[in-house]
């Protein structure tokens, strides 16, 4: 097979069950009929699997968007009587 | 429940009868009985190592014998009754148990987090069949009872926790079983650092008391203090961060998927929880005529928060 655009020989290739046909001048790429679309439908399965790996562990200590800012408070409260009081009955 | 300070002599019909309810469950020589400090709606008299409990008044002991039955199965978990029978002291609901060593109050620090963590993890994965038929764990009904106290009290301070309070849907409905929502579970129903002892005093593992919230519900609730505490930031990140890997660690399973986010499930008892502190806090407040301390004011603001993201996302 020619090349269609500089007419320099065409090499065929079989990769992961998709046909190609490179030329051996320019390098240029001729997919046949459906190859475009078995390449696509590879890309969206890697981007899915890529996308259903575990999420990483949520930050340390974050909390809800009503929280006290970080740091906003200090904890030395510890020692007074309303927090420990809170701390301990219903 | 809580022992801070020591205790005195009882008096009256209530307290001598709870007295009179440890002699059968005494070894030997009878001490002194005592009545330990709590809340003021609960009477404890302790007599060696023999604890009676009147519980509040309206504690229904139809509600309650189930959930005695239930603590009594749930050994290594629960502290287990001396005493199935639900007894009747001048008009009160009582229940007889073994004496435990409290959390030390004045060294909150040392507070056994991760110890109570694996313990409501326990607790939770119990199934509610290996049970008696419980009532629904108290809990959510708590919250709009307290902010009922503080519906017509003046100035901003109420104000801010009634806003806080309208962010929250109606709360009485999570206890029903038919009303959706998450899946439910067995719930003690009011966890707080006050409710874990010893057993036996000084040597014994770490376990839960207090049956009278016991039930079906979303066991999210469970974890509602302690995360009310870290988001309000009265309770250090590293401790409360502690406490939920011990939970998770235990195989705890009201937070969903593991590594879901947490606040997805704890951010409605979080909130709400927070709103129930903050209104106690003002109603105590008012009732002694002060201002409110720095910890309440905090809890304060978080309602502020509260009212104000909530407010803004609707």
């Amino acid at each position: 097979m020619q090349c269609p655009k500089c007419r320099g020989t065409m090499r065929t290739y079989e990769r992961n069950g998709v046909h190609i046909d490179q030329c051996e001048q320019c390098r240029g790429i001729f997919l046949d009929y459906g190859e475009l679309e078995t390449l696509t439908r590879v890309e969206a399965q890697w981007q899915q699997q890529h996308h259903a790996a575990p999420p990483p562990p949520p930050p340390a200590a974050h909390g809800p968007g009503w929280g006290a800012p970080h740091g906003g408070y200090g904890y030395g409260h510890h020692r007074q009587r309303s927090w420990v009081g809170m701390l301990f009955s219903t | 429940m809580t022992a801070l300070g020591t205790g005195r002599a009882p008096t009256g019909d209530l307290e001598l009868g709870l007295a009179a309810l440890a002699l059968p469950h005494l070894a030997g020589a009878s001490p002194e009985p005592v009545v330990m400090p709590t809340r003021n709606d609960v009477v404890i008299v302790k007599v060696g190592e023999v604890v009676v409990k009147a519980h509040a008044p309206g504690m229904d002991a139809a509600a309650l014998r189930p959930r005695l039955a239930a603590s009594a199965r749930l050994g290594g978990i629960m502290l287990p009754p001396l005493d199935l029978a639900v007894a009747d002291v001048a008009g009160r609901a009582a229940t007889v148990w073994p004496a435990g060593e409290p959390v030390d109050p004045g060294d909150p620090d040392a507070a056994p987090w991760q110890d109570a963590a694996r313990l409501l993890a326990a607790l939770h994965a119990v199934p509610l069949d290996a049970l008696p038929p419980l009532p629904p764990a108290g809990g959510p009904a708590r919250v709009p009872r307290t902010v009922a106290r503080i519906r017509h009290a003046p100035g901003a301070a109420a104000a801010t926790v009634r806003a806080a309070a309208a962010t929250l849907p109606a709360l009485d409905a999570l206890d029903d079983p038919a009303g959706g929502g998450p899946e439910r579970g067995l719930t003690h129903g009011d966890w707080h650092m006050g409710q874990l002892v010893r057993h036996p005093p000084g040597a014994g593992a770490w376990v839960l008391i207090d049956v009278d919230d016991l039930g079906h519900g979303d066991q999210a609730w469970d974890l509602a203090r302690p995360a009310a505490w870290f988001a309000s930031g009265l309770l250090a990140p590293e401790v409360w961060q502690g406490f939920l890997s011990a939970y998770l660690g235990a195989g705890g399973r009201a937070l969903g998927a593991p590594g879901a986010d947490p606040w997805e499930r704890l951010d409605l008892p979080a909130r709400a929880l927070t709103v129930q502190l903050a209104a106690a806090a003002v109603a105590a407040a008012l009732r002694e005529e002060r201002e409110p301390d720095e910890v309440e004011r905090i809890l304060i603001d978080t309602c502020a928060r509260i009212a104000g993201t909530q407010g803004r996302a609707r």
